[in-house]
């Protein structure tokens, strides 16, 4: 069986790439695929501690990730609203452009 | 060795990777859409079966889906312009900085070889019981959240330009030509400027009466 440090090592992974990401793309759909790969590295950790834990029949790791997917599902539906409401406001998704609050 | 697990790692990673690093976003959503397939893998290797189809039904079937809907609704046309800011190299080295201080302790950790317990119970059943008897209010709470944004994403990306232009425009026509423009004042000259389309050109002969103090 695999050891859960490989779990938590690629979990860890998959969050700085995620960062990486949110940080250097300029394009705000980019940033929010950035921060859904964070999101998921998260999950993962939750699944891999629920699977290597002492007591796993009280579920907790799973009922926690799902409550994580529904609301990471509400962020993206709401976030990727705001990306259009923007666009059609600046004709860009470059975030460098969006800078005016009163438009 | 784990070799089901070093070959979903590295597929998950590469995809991730290819996901922010492409410059075609087509591209990058569909890598996305390669990345939770593979975490829904690992959740399945991990026997968390629901959680796994959740991911593919939730991640897979419908966040990359819209990630690609909403790549494809905005028209990126600035391609000879680089994708990333101009200041990636601090982006780029936060992010080691933080892998590194991630990975470094829990290579130390002694707590993280242990072994798994027994496989548990996870089923189905099992999940829905607990969702309705212990964990109801999260499951309550989480609804109104799912339905607040559905009906905030639906009201945020609502195109209502059209008929709010046909419908302040028109009828402010005749009244600005009798030398009152307050109400095609209101209209902001950006808005004025860019929604031609829509617009038919009384709305033009409705704003220029106004227009010593709307170019300003």
């Amino acid at each position: 069986m695999t050891p859960l440090l490989y779990y938590i090592a690629f979990s860890a992974l998959l969050f700085s790439i995620g960062l990486a990401g949110a940080l250097t793309r300029r394009n705000a759909i980019l940033v929010l695929i950035g921060i859904e790969l964070m999101l998921n590295a998260a999950n993962l950790n939750f699944i891999a501690f629920w699977r290597y834990s002492a007591n796993a029949n009280e579920l907790t790791g799973i009922m926690f990730v799902i409550f994580s997917i529904g609301i990471a599902a509400a962020e993206a539906a709401v976030g990727l609203a705001i990306v259009i409401a923007i666009y059609r406001h600046y004709r860009t998704s470059q975030l460098n452009n969006v800078d005016n609050l009163k438009g | 060795m784990p070799i089901a697990f070093f070959v979903l790692a590295a597929v998950t990673l590469a995809g991730a990777i290819c996901a922010m690093s492409l410059r075609n976003l087509v591209h990058c959503g569909l890598c996305l859409a390669l990345t939770f397939a593979g975490l829904a893998a690992i959740y399945l290797q991990l026997s968390a079966e629901f959680v796994g189809l959740a991911q593919i039904l939730v991640y897979v079937g419908a966040v990359a889906v819209l990630i690609v809907f909403t790549i494809l609704l905005t028209k990126n046309a600035e391609v000879n312009i680089s994708p990333v800011s101009r200041s990636w190299v601090v982006g780029l080295v936060v992010a080691i900085i933080v892998c590194a201080s991630l990975i470094v302790p829990l290579m130390k950790s002694p707590s993280l070889q242990r072994a798994p317990g027994m496989t548990p119970n996870a089923s189905v059943r099992l999940i829905g019981e607990k969702l309705m008897t212990q964990y109801v209010i999260p499951l309550e709470a989480i609804a109104l959240v799912l339905t607040a944004a559905l009906l905030g994403a639906v009201v945020i990306a609502m195109r209502d330009e059209p008929e709010n232009k046909v419908g302040r425009g028109v009828p402010t026509a005749p009244r600005a030509g009798s030398g009152e423009g307050i109400e095609s004042s209101s209209a902001s000259p950006r808005r004025a400027e860019d929604s031609t389309p829509y617009h038919d050109a009384g709305v033009a002969a409705a704003n220029r009466p106004v227009g010593p103090s709307s170019t300003t």
